[in-house]
């Protein structure tokens, strides 16, 4: 007998009771609905936060200072004034496979412009911030070395404070008052959005690092070092050789403690990555849940199709189908519930996913894996719990089937 | 091969069919030998609970005997499995049962062209095949009713169509006119007669005296042995 046979009558079978045959593929369509529309939450998530990471920079080690514990009363991490600006510099000089070191100061000034007045976050920075940050400047320029040598009172903006302090006028080449110290703004940078914490990331100044240092905090110690590593698979052993310099350079026995801290970023990342993993696999298992469910679901409405129409299959057996033949006709039939539930179900699912993006403002992702694993999941579940019922068809006796009533 | 045997359709040999009921071995059939031949029209007789239905079933490739031979056109097939007795019931045997047991869903047509369906055949020749048969059983113009909007006579014949698209050797029909009224009786009736006069073998389980009487031999099962059997070797000439 031809397969197209087999599917004929299943689809004859099916459209004979479109009612039931719905219910049942209901539980498919949510099951593979809730594991979609969850998956892509999760996904969602995990690209947030995957963003927010990388707008930090990819391939980054920070070194902060550590926190002060001279007797009394500890201070706060970072409050150690141990870390200083030639660290940065040995680091860059001394130790390879980096492409850029950047060591930051910041603190937060009303910042002033004729009557209008914000108050910001000031960082310190030197030229390399720029590309390890990957910043763009969309007018005017970003500090340069002869800026940071000569402690110029220059000022990069941020969308943010262009905003407040200037509205829509051109502010490159106008004088700004930071903290009542008069600053020239030799550029602004292109937008670049919230974090995924909420953070407004174009709510910052910037000012040479030898600026913020001397002229605006008096101080000579630097808060943090950025180092970016040229390459991923060496970010242990360059954390290792700074850990060893810095230490060597702060002149730190054997055994004491550092004085800093060095912080890798990709392993902070891997570390959200497995924590999202976890969440979308506990919400799609949560969903898949459900499809298991929808497919005990087949399962029950095929055993009372099978009961139901066991005069029709003692007629076909004796008529000659065989085994095999009644086996395929009661399997394809719960497949085809499984795929016709499981298609239904992608677009439920992308629905809802699309609906939670819009109502919910949170992004979703919807990739092709869980749209595929789902379906054949389904189309899997539908093939598993026919076979029991089909088995219990086929298996039937043509002399008792056709006596039943 | 002897032309004596050529036309012995059906030859049972010591056939004995056992069922345990509790601790006790009760026997529906308690050894059967018979021959018929090819062309043969056969009336089953006996009162409910002799084995007649046991020995249909049996003759039918429904059911195995406990013991004993069946040859089916010289072919054995008292052991034969569940699937290789599904394909014989395909191939050589036409089924027309008193309950017409028809499919309800599809039509007259699809029904007439199931056993194809399980035979292999495709779709364009089924159809063919089935209008032909639907044709000759005069219902032509009902190919697309469902069974459901046939009368009783008229579903017996969509049935009697359905057993012959296969072109069997052996037409087998359990109280064909047990549910049919007397009208419809002597319609289905002569059909029997016209597929006997073009030399099929039919062998025909009834319980009616005026309906066996049609047939050209009639044996009488009791107590799971043939007790009398009359016209025995009369083949209809065929002309």
């Amino acid at each position: 007998m031809l397969f197209s046979e087999s599917f004929q009558m299943a689809i004859t079978a099916l459209m004979a009771n479109k009612l039931r045959s719905l219910l049942t593929m209901l539980g498919i369509i949510i099951g593979v609905g809730a594991v979609i529309a969850m998956v892509s939450v999760g996904m969602g998530v995990r690209s947030n936060i995957q963003t927010s990471i990388a707008s930090l920079g990819s391939n980054m080690l920070i070194i902060s200072p550590g926190s002060s514990d001279r007797g009394g009363p500890r201070g706060a991490a970072g409050s150690m004034t141990t870390l200083k600006y030639d660290d940065a510099v040995a680091v860059k000089n001394k130790i390879k496979n980096i492409d850029y070191v950047s060591p930051t100061v910041s603190s937060s000034y009303q910042v002033v412009n004729g009557n209008q007045n914000w108050n910001t976050t000031v960082t310190g920075v030197t030229p390399e911030f720029m590309a390890i940050r990957s910043l763009e400047v969309s007018t005017g320029s970003f500090i340069s070395k002869s800026d940071l040598d000569k402690r110029q009172r220059v000022a990069v903006l941020g969308s943010t404070v262009v905003e407040n302090l200037f509205g829509t006028e051109n502010p490159v080449s106008r004088n700004i008052r930071i903290n009542n110290q008069p600053f020239k703004v030799i550029g602004v940078l292109d937008s670049k959005g919230q974090s995924s914490m909420g953070q407004d990331q174009d709510d910052v100044v910037y000012i040479p690092l030898t600026t913020a240092q001397e002229r605006m905090q008096g101080i000579t110690y630097v808060q943090s070092i950025n180092v970016q590593v040229s390459d991923p698979e060496k970010m242990d052993q360059v954390q290792e050789e700074i850990e060893e310099l810095i230490r060597q350079r702060h002149h730190i026995a054997a055994g004491k403690e550092d004085d800093f801290n060095v912080r890798n970023l990709t392993s902070i990342m891997e570390t959200m990555n497995q924590t999202t993993a976890m969440i979308t696999i506990l919400l799609g298992s949560i969903a898949g849940i459900s499809l298991v469910v929808g497919g005990i679901g087949i399962m029950n409405i095929m055993m009372v199709s099978v009961t139901e129409r066991t005069r029709e299959i003692g007629i076909r057996k004796a008529l000659g189908a065989t085994f095999f033949n009644i086996m395929t006709q009661f399997l394809i039939e719960s497949v085809v519930i499984g795929v016709i539930g499981g298609l239904i179900g992608i677009v439920l699912g992308c629905g809802i996913s699309k609906l939670i993006a819009q109502i919910g403002k949170f992004t979703t992702v919807i990739t092709i894996l869980p749209i595929l694993v789902s379906f054949v999941f389904s189309v899997g579940i539908g093939l598993f719990f026919g076979i029991y019922p089909a088995r219990k068809a086929a298996k039937l006796d043509p002399i008792e089937a056709l006596r039943y009533e | 091969m002897a032309t004596k045997e050529k036309h012995l359709t059906i030859r049972l040999q010591g056939i004995k069919k056992l069922y345990q009921i509790g601790d006790q071995e009760v026997a529906a059939l308690n050894g059967i030998t018979l021959d018929i031949h090819s062309g043969e029209f056969a009336a089953l007789m006996g009162p409910s609970g002799s084995g007649k239905s046991t020995l249909m079933n049996i003759l039918g490739c429904l059911d195995r005997p406990t013991m004993g031979s069946y040859q089916l056109d010289g072919q054995e097939v008292a052991h034969l499995s569940d699937d290789e007795l599904a394909a014989t019931r395909n191939k050589k045997i036409g089924f027309v049962f008193q309950n017409f047991n028809l499919l309800s869903r599809i039509s007259a047509l699809d029904n007439v062209a199931l056993p194809l369906v399980y035979a292999g055949v495709g779709r364009k020749e089924r159809m063919e095949r089935a209008k032909y048969f639907l044709d000759a059983v005069g219902l032509g113009d009902r190919a697309d009713h469902q069974p459901n909007e046939l009368s009783g006579g008229q579903r017996q014949r969509v049935a009697i169509a359905r057993a012959l698209v296969n072109d069997p050797h052996i037409i087998m029909a359990d109280e064909p006119t047990g549910n049919l009224d007397t009208k419809s009786t002597k319609e289905i009736m002569e059909i029997f007669e016209g597929m006997h006069a073009k030399g099929r073998t039919i062998i025909l389980v009834t319980h009616e005296p005026e309906i066996a009487a049609c047939a050209s031999r009639q044996l009488l099962v009791r107590d799971g042995v043939i007790t009398r059997d009359e016209g025995k070797g009369v083949v209809m000439d065929v002309v």
